[in-house]
């Protein structure tokens, strides 16, 4: 049994805890200590400086802070970080190719313009490689259905739609 | 969020004597409602058991009976909605878990945390506003307050919140019930009895006591010849909870007559809510407008409404209507064709 030491028992706020934990980042092992209060999205903002996945409401509404956790994605600001320990995480750092080619959704992103400020790119990317792996993407309303946890304010919607459902179908979508 | 400690449990027997003996232990599974109410300051635990890592995920079939499914607790919701059995025999289990949060949040969440899950009304959600569920005794906000989300059936006059769950109203409707491992052994509770009505004590939300963890769900299958559906009416089309559903399921024989009828609404209800005189007025009749419309009538006899959410009364009316409708011809109450997986 892992064990974090004991905080006050009387309900004060007690003592700051800190525990040990593993991770597998991008393919890389990486060991960190932290508060037990930090969540998997503080872990990688702040810890690992992979700014890359982005803070939107920090209450699991928007999608903005989704990565894959064994490979399902998931919201990390809902994962506290202690109890992702031995797991692999991917965030949007880890999709370029071994050359630093662009993933083929980031390039879809950029060629259909499906952002505009970008700050829920990542999440939305994220959500996109994830849903087409597990065999959402086969209709412009399944994408849509599938893609409902990630909300852009932009309102790029009709062309991140155009963007996954290119990929899915290996580009025969202009 | 208060600081607090973290051991993550093994085993079952490990996780239950580690939150027992701390009455300021909770459990962590998916998250996504405790980690959520713990940075609101509503949960405030000195202990989190992560249970994890117990080897409580999976689903297995057990033949006696028509089966049932014996489902792990910390099976995820995408894993139940995907597996075999539940796409075949299920349907409204596998609709009420697809139309639920989004698909970030059923990787995460498993289906022992979703039935356990908090309402959504925002007075027990911010610590600053009167709420009996959150704080006893300090009275209900939503009574005179925003509450067009809330309910209108098993209400009393402490709290007029509305359970959350899509899952549940379907499990209700099957008669499942959960295996719970206490300090005191194990036994199993049907959901039909473990789910509380706030009466007087709205923070008394179901039959568990401190330390009892959920370790499975037990899920009756329906006969291969039954009709099942879950009904979802929402503000948005997707991510979005329930203003009113209906998990129902239908047996018509062949002359047209109903053989049996499973009925439970959510949304609706403080806690998920069964209709067994809707079930009795339709067991044995003909599904013709009269009869669907006794049965809408039944679902939401003694309900009471507020000025922001009387609209609910008539709206859980006519989604009855329209799902056993919809079984009896053998269609999809919104026109999406079965097997879709929305």
């Amino acid at each position: 049994m892992v064990n974090g030491s004991a905080a006050a028992a009387d309900g004060t706020p007690g003592p700051v805890v800190r525990v040990p934990v593993s991770l597998r980042v991008n393919g890389a092992e990486r060991r960190i200590e932290v508060d037990t209060r930090t969540s998997l999205l503080d872990a990688l903002r702040d810890a690992l400086g992979l700014t890359g996945t982005k803070k939107g409401c920090d209450q699991g509404q928007c999608g903005a802070c989704t990565v894959h956790l064994d490979g399902k994605r998931v919201l990390s600001c809902l994962t506290l970080a202690a109890s992702a320990d031995g797991r692999d995480v991917r965030t949007i750092e880890g999709l370029e190719r071994d050359d630093g080619a662009p993933h083929p959704m980031q390039e879809a992103f950029a060629r259909h313009d499906a952002l505009q400020c970008g700050y829920c790119t990542p999440g939305q990317i994220m959500s996109a490689v994830a849903l087409i792996e597990e065999g959402r993407a086969g209709s412009d309303d399944e994408v849509r259905e599938f893609m409902s946890g990630n909300l852009c304010r932009c309102g790029a919607y009709p062309h991140i739609v155009d963007a996954i459902r290119d990929v899915a179908t290996g580009g025969r979508r202009a | 969020m208060r600081s607090f400690a973290y051991v993550r449990a093994g085993t079952v027997e490990e996780a239950v004597a580690a939150a027992a003996a701390d009455p300021e232990a909770a459990y962590l599974a998916g998250g996504t409602t405790q980690v959520d109410l713990m940075r609101d300051e509503v949960f405030r635990p000195a202990r989190l058991v992560d249970i994890t890592r117990l080897p409580l995920r999976g689903v297995e079939r057990r033949d006696d009976g028509g089966g049932v499914l014996v489902v792990g607790a910390l099976t995820t919701m995408e894993e139940l909605a995907a597996h075999g059995d539940v796409t075949t025999r299920l349907p409204l289990v596998r609709e009420a878990l697809l139309r639920g949060a989004s698909p970030q949040l059923r990787h995460m969440a498993t289906v022992g945390g979703n039935l356990l899950q908090r309402t959504r009304c925002r007075y027990y959600r911010d610590p600053s506003t009167a709420c009996n569920k959150r704080a006893p005794g300090t009275g209900c906000a939503a009574l005179d307050g925003h509450h067009r989300m809330h309910a209108v059936l098993g209400t009393s006059p402490h709290c007029i919140a509305t359970h959350p769950s899509d899952l549940a109203v379907a499990l209700l409707a099957l008669d499942a019930a959960v295996r719970v491992h206490g300090p005191d052994g194990e036994r199993a509770v049907p959901l039909g009895e473990f789910y509380r009505t706030p009466g007087s004590t709205p923070h008394v939300e179901n039959a568990l006591t401190h330390g009892e963890l959920i370790t499975h769900l037990e899920i009756p299958l329906l006969p291969p010849e039954a009709r099942s559906g879950y009904l979802k009416v929402r503000d948005r089309a997707s991510y979005e909870f329930a203003l009113a559903s209906v998990a129902a399921a239908l047996v018509v024989d062949e002359d047209g007559r109903i053989r049996s009828a499973r009925l439970a609404l959510g949304g609706v209800g403080t806690v998920p809510w069964r209709v067994p005189r809707a079930e009795e007025l339709l067991r044995g009749a003909r599904p013709d407008d009269d009869v669907l419309r006794a049965a809408a009538e039944a679902a939401l006899s003694g309900a009471e409404g507020r000025p922001d959410n009387a609209f609910k009364i008539g709206l859980g009316r006519r989604a009855v209507v329209r799902m056993l409708g919809a079984l009896a011809r053998g269609e999809e109450p919104d026109g999406a064709a079965r097997g879709e997986g929305r």
